[in-house]
């Protein structure tokens, strides 16, 4: 009996180990940034010449979401994020991350076109998708994205009154995970 | 749950199925239509595409390709910074070799890393209490090992040891053996 006992408990164990590891998303990188500053920055927006930077949200709990029109997967993300500021009174900024690709042929031109044909390009996008931001910002290096730790499009954060990273999403932000997690965590941010 | 368990294996078929040959990154098909899809950030013609052009110093490139292969790279997880093709990794080399010029030590270039990219940039994480399980857990498990070893064989040989018979049983023994 023992002779059975001790390696079937060995092999539930592993079972286990293997069944919570394998449900873990390897691409899903904690990141060191929760609970943190969000870092400072001051780029173009997609509307216009003027700058914005994260300081003018001081004061509100606000959404910030990368996002690109090459971007397949912030397809289907948008539908939510539209929907989603259309029912809440959240702000979200969107962060247009290297709109202009290497393999662009806007990528040689000058940073001045560049910065246009991005802005063509997103204006674009948004009209036919909806626009659930209230402004964009036009990161076309991709810098802020690294201040951001950035590794993936889409990317979700949460920033607090304070300006203080309180969550970050990697990857598709579903409804499902707005009603149980983000919304109740937006809700209790603007109380204190 | 169920359904959870259900990703959870064929996961592990699609990394079994890939031969662990292909890096992590590959697996999150951009077109698949599953709620945790993400676009790796690489260029959609790896094969096609140089890795960036050497700076004019030469200095710097050394020091650039000494720090980056410590540093891992995020978008395929399995490749260093210094030989990943992914434009992250294009980024952040960029980044490295701006940091190089401004002469930062190679410790404030791997500290800028990981505040913005967590432990996990590192191919070597530091000693420290949360890595403690990593850096010694396999050394404690020989340990455990060991005693565990050393207990059974110490049993084993009480076991074989050769039988003593009591006078009594000798006596009894020898009536047998007469037959």
């Amino acid at each position: 009996m023992k002779k059975v006992l001790i390696p079937l408990i060995l092999f539930l164990g592993l079972v286990v180990f293997l069944a919570i590891g394998l449900q873990r998303d390897p691409r899903e990188i904690p990141s060191p940034l929760l609970n943190k500053p969000a870092p400072e920055f001051s780029l173009s927006t997609l509307e216009g010449d003027e700058k914005f930077s994260p300081a003018q949200m001081q004061g509100k709990v606000w959404m910030f979401n990368v996002w690109a029109t090459w971007c397949v997967a912030c397809r289907e993300e948008h539908p939510v994020l539209v929907a989603f500021a259309q029912k809440h009174n959240v702000p979200i900024v969107g962060l247009s991350y290297k709109e202009i690709q290497p393999q662009d042929e806007a990528a040689k031109a000058s940073p001045e076109v560049k910065l246009q044909v991005a802005r063509e390009r997103s204006v674009v996008w948004l009209k036919s998708h909806g626009n659930p931001y209230v402004t964009s910002v036009m990161d076309l290096d991709g810098r802020v994205g690294i201040h951001y730790g950035v590794y993936g499009v889409p990317e979700t954060y949460i920033i607090d009154k304070q300006g203080v990273i309180r969550y970050k999403r990697v990857g598709v932000v579903t409804p499902e995970l707005l009603a149980d997690k983000i919304l109740p965590l937006i809700n209790e941010l603007n109380k204190s | 749950m169920k359904q959870l368990f259900v990703r959870g294996v064929m996961r592990l078929c699609a990394v079994l199925l890939a031969g662990g040959s292909v890096s992590f990154g590959v697996y999150a098909q951009p077109a698949a239509p599953t709620a945790a899809v993400q676009v790796p950030l690489m260029s959609s013609t790896p094969a096609v595409r140089e890795a960036a052009p050497m700076a004019e110093d030469p200095q710097i490139e050394a020091r650039l390709v000494d720090i980056s292969q410590e540093l891992r790279c995020l978008v395929c997880q399995n490749e260093s910074l210094a030989s990943s093709h992914a434009e992250l990794a294009d980024d952040l080399r960029r980044e490295v070799r701006d940091l190089i010029r401004q002469g930062k030590t190679d410790q404030e270039i791997k500290d800028f890393l990981v505040a913005r990219y967590g432990d996990f940039v590192l191919y070597r994480p530091e000693v420290k209490p949360l890595t403690w399980v990593l850096w010694f857990g396999p050394f404690v498990l020989l340990l455990v090992a060991a005693v565990f070893l050393g207990v059974y064989l110490r049993q084993r040989r009480q076991q074989l040891a050769p039988a003593v018979l009591s006078d009594e049983e000798r006596a009894r023994a020898q009536q047998w053996l007469k037959g």
